[in-house]
């Protein structure tokens, strides 16, 4: 049983919470997951650890609501317990002094590429760091962000707050700009990931991407997780999250992700029932 | 005064195990066998014809004193052949139901070579049952902790065993396992309808009663590498961690929706309880027409999973026939019961899917057995030009596991062979770092609950020499 320490709404619909593991704290480098699972009933979901505190003990985890899961999670305060944590899982991220690095993060996949511009920052790197949400509202960690980089660019989709449209524009207009970038890591919905791919490729830009797949064990051991990378097949929980984003099949991801869209909704429905009736 | 209850004991035939009906037990997941009635049981034990110099016990990896314990039940003193099974095997509830006893202690039976063996394995189970039952299970006394810690890596039958065992000789003992749950195979793999998961937890609490330290959610080689548990104290260690890999068979499309791991597919319905979604959160997709590819008992249990989630056909699809099948008569004759469809001589080479991504069929060859391979079974040969097409809206690829490199790929000074498995000097498990041991599965290979362990009862010796004549010499 891990405790929560601390729970923050960062937007509508994402919360950060602090979390009491002190191994995995001690443990974790930057790129690295999790997987929790709230109660006896639960599901096994995987969650990027996006900051460790080893003095305190304590890891800290950032998620949007999307299912049964993530909603029940969030109805958890600071005081209650998770049942089951197991972590650090993965590869950490290759960290290195590439030179000029642009970390772009969209939606909740900011609070995934934060730590990763903190290790950069502190491998010496310059970073420059391009966020971006849907809405100004949604928009989730600015300030740290800004804190850790050289630069910071914010995007909206509908202009209300930042330079109007998508991450992957401002990438591109950088680019433009003749901005000259040894490296980009990029993290955040499938098409976002996808397009920044397909704008860096063509200038030979090395951008690396998280995958988020499903997950089951997170060890090895069952193959729910595997990708295509350069034609090969790979798990995600081992031999990833991070993978060279021009060499990803994003097709194959995008729909084995939606491998069970019918059930969650299911799920999903049923909870907020069950919520709104008792 | 010999010769009477002699004749009378030739005349009772093996007793039958009395089964939920195919028809019916395909509709849920609760255990197939229902274990013979006080009566039965004793009525069984009566064929033993307790040889003075016994073959059955050598067929046991565990040496389990066989017509000892049929004996004790044959007199009706159930809770004593309980204990008396528990000397030497500490999961007998679990080995009752999963040891293919066929090809071993019930192959030595004398009996077996004029007919049919003493039911050895449903008398243990009807034993182990009896005393879980009866709600008075037996805590041994334990020595007074010597001071010693052990730790052990994996929570499956191997690592459980030798826990018990060191626990039982004064070592303090904690598992590290990387699930949820402890168990591993028995718990992740076996589905209910063959082992009910009540059965692994009774079995886990009683060691944890012993005084066994079972740390869950801990990944060995992420959260702590073995040379880590070394500079925490631990004297020796004990590697257990299975062959949980997946293969899968590199074929066009298999990364299809739709198409599961034998282990992604039992793990989501056995650990994770798909099969009662949505009252557990983990779905599980519960298709109509199902194939899964392979022979062994894995393949086994995941078609019969497959009936039990409501598929209209379910297909073992095998490149061999059935002789050369790896799985259980038992299962074979179970799933066929059930209305299983065997496809023979058959291979799959792609799958096809649709717009979504979704596998839709499975293109398949015929083959025929051509000469004998490395493994002397008929080598499958496909037949040209014989392709064809089986609709399909879920396939379980069951054709085997391999080794996990996570523990061996952070432990300094460990060997591993070709194929990743950890080496041992011996079957003591002694491993080519001092102090390391390894057992069950990590060493051999995908094989069975009761030689993983019977390695766990060998490492557990050899780990008290080791540590005994540390002292001495310190
Ligand atoms: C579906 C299925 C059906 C089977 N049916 C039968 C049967 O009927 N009869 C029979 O005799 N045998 C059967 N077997 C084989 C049998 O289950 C295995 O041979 C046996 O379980 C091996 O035991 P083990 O202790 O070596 O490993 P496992 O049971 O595999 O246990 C290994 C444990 O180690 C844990 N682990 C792995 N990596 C780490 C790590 N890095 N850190 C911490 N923990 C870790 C795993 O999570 C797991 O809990 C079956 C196997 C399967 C898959
Ligand atoms: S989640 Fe099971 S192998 Fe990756």
């Amino acid at each position: 049983m891990n405790k929560i320490i601390e729970k923050t709404d960062l937007s509508e619909n994402v919360v950060k919470m602090v979390i009491d593991a002190p191994a995995i704290a001690g443990k974790r480098k930057a790129g690295q997951f999790i997987v929790l699972k709230i109660d006896e009933k639960g599901e096994r979901i995987p969650l990027t650890i996006v900051d460790s505190d080893a003095e305190r003990g304590a890891i800290t985890i950032i998620f949007q609501i999307v299912g049964k899961t993530t909603a029940k999670l969030a109805t958890l305060n600071s005081g209650d317990g998770i049942n089951d944590l197991q972590g650090p899982l993965g590869q950490p991220t290759e960290i290195e002094n590439f030179g000029t690095v642009v970390c772009v993060g969209g939606g909740v996949g900011v609070g995934v590429v934060y730590p990763i511009a903190v290790a950069l920052r502190e491998a010496g790197n310059r970073v420059i760091s391009i966020i971006g949400s849907r809405t100004k509202e949604l928009l989730i960690l600015e300030q740290e962000t800004k804190d850790v980089s050289d630069r910071l660019i914010v995007t909206t989709d509908d202009g209300s707050y930042g330079f109007h449209g998508f991450v992957s524009q401002a990438l591109e207009n950088l680019i433009q700009e003749g901005e000259k970038i040894d490296r980009v890591f990029a993290i955040g919905p499938v098409p976002m990931m996808r397009v920044v791919c397909n704008v860096t490729k063509p200038h030979g830009i090395k951008t690396i991407v998280s995958l988020n797949s499903i997950m089951v064990d997170a060890t090895g051991m069952c193959g729910a997780c595997r990708v295509s990378v350069g034609g090969e097949t790979k798990f995600t929980c081992v031999d990833g999250p991070e993978f060279d984003g021009h060499d990803v099949d994003f097709d194959l991801l995008a729909s084995r992700l939606r491998m069970y869209v019918d059930q969650e909704k299911e799920a999903f429905e049923k909870f907020r029932c069950e919520c709104h009736g008792t | 005064m010999e010769l009477e209850p002699k004749k009378k004991r030739e005349k009772v035939p093996r007793q039958p195990m009395p089964e939920q009906s195919p028809l019916e037990r395909i509709k849920n997941f609760n255990e197939v066998p229902l274990g013979y009635s006080e009566e039965t049981a004793m009525l069984e034990a009566s064929r033993c014809i307790q040889c003075k110099k016994p073959t059955c016990i050598s067929g046991c990896p565990v040496d389990v004193n066989i017509p000892a314990f049929i004996k004790l039940i044959a007199e009706g003193k159930f809770m004593e052949a309980a204990r008396k099974l528990k000397e030497t095997n500490s999961l007998p509830a679990v080995c009752g139901r999963v040891c293919p006893q066929e090809d071993q202690c019930e192959k030595q039976c004398i009996l077996a070579k004029k007919g049919e063996s003493v039911a050895i394995g449903r008398l243990e189970r009807f034993a182990a049952d009896y005393e879980r039952n009866s709600g008075q299970i037996s805590i041994p006394e334990v020595p007074s902790p010597n001071g010693k810690k052990v730790a052990v890596v994996g929570a499956g039958p191997s690592g459980l065993t030798i826990a018990g065992d060191l626990v039982k000789m004064g070592y303090e003992v904690t598992i590290y396992e990387a699930l949820h749950k402890a168990g591993g195979v028995l718990v992740y793999g076996i589905p209910e309808f063959r082992l009910p998961k009540s059965i692994v937890e009774a079995e886990v609490h009683y060691l944890e009663k012993l005084g066994v330290k079972i740390e869950t959610n801990a990944v060995i080689g992420r959260l702590r590498t073995v040379d880590e548990l070394f500079d925490e104290g631990f004297q020796a260690v004990y590697i257990a961690v299975g062959a949980g890999a997946p293969v899968f068979m590199n074929i066009p499309g298999e990364n299809l929706s739709g198409i599961y791991s034998a282990n992604e597919y039992l793990t989501r319905s056995n650990l994770m309880k798909a099969y009662l979604f949505p009252e557990y959160d983990t779905p599980i997709v519960r298709g109509k027409n199902v194939a899964v590819i392979g022979g062994g008992n894995v393949a086994m249990d995941s078609v019969r999973t497959a009936l039990r989630l409501g598929a209209e056909n379910a297909y073992i699809i095998y490149r061999r026939t059935d002789v050369e099948m790896p799985a259980r008569i038992e299962e074979v004759h179970h799933a066929k019961e059930e209305g299983v469809q065997f496809k023979l001589l058959t291979n799959p080479v792609a799958y096809l899917g649709d717009e979504n991504g979704w596998v839709t069929g499975m293109k398949c060859l015929r083959m025929e057995l051509g000469e004998p391979d490395a493994s002397g079974r008929r080598r499958p040969v496909p037949i040209e030009g014989s392709e064809f097409v089986i609709d399909v809206d879920t396939v379980v690829v069951a054709v085997g596991t391999m080794a996990n490199p996570i523990v061996p790929a952070t432990t300094t000074g460990l060997e591993t062979n070709k194929q990743g498995y950890i080496v041992t000097k011996d079957e003591k498990g002694e491993t080519t770092r001092q102090g390391v041991y390894a057992g069950g599965d990590i060493v051999t290979g995908s094989a069975t609950v009761i030689l993983a362990m019977g390695a766990g009862k060998k490492a557990a010796s050899a780990i008290h020499e080791f540590l005994s004549g540390n002292e001495q010499t310190t």
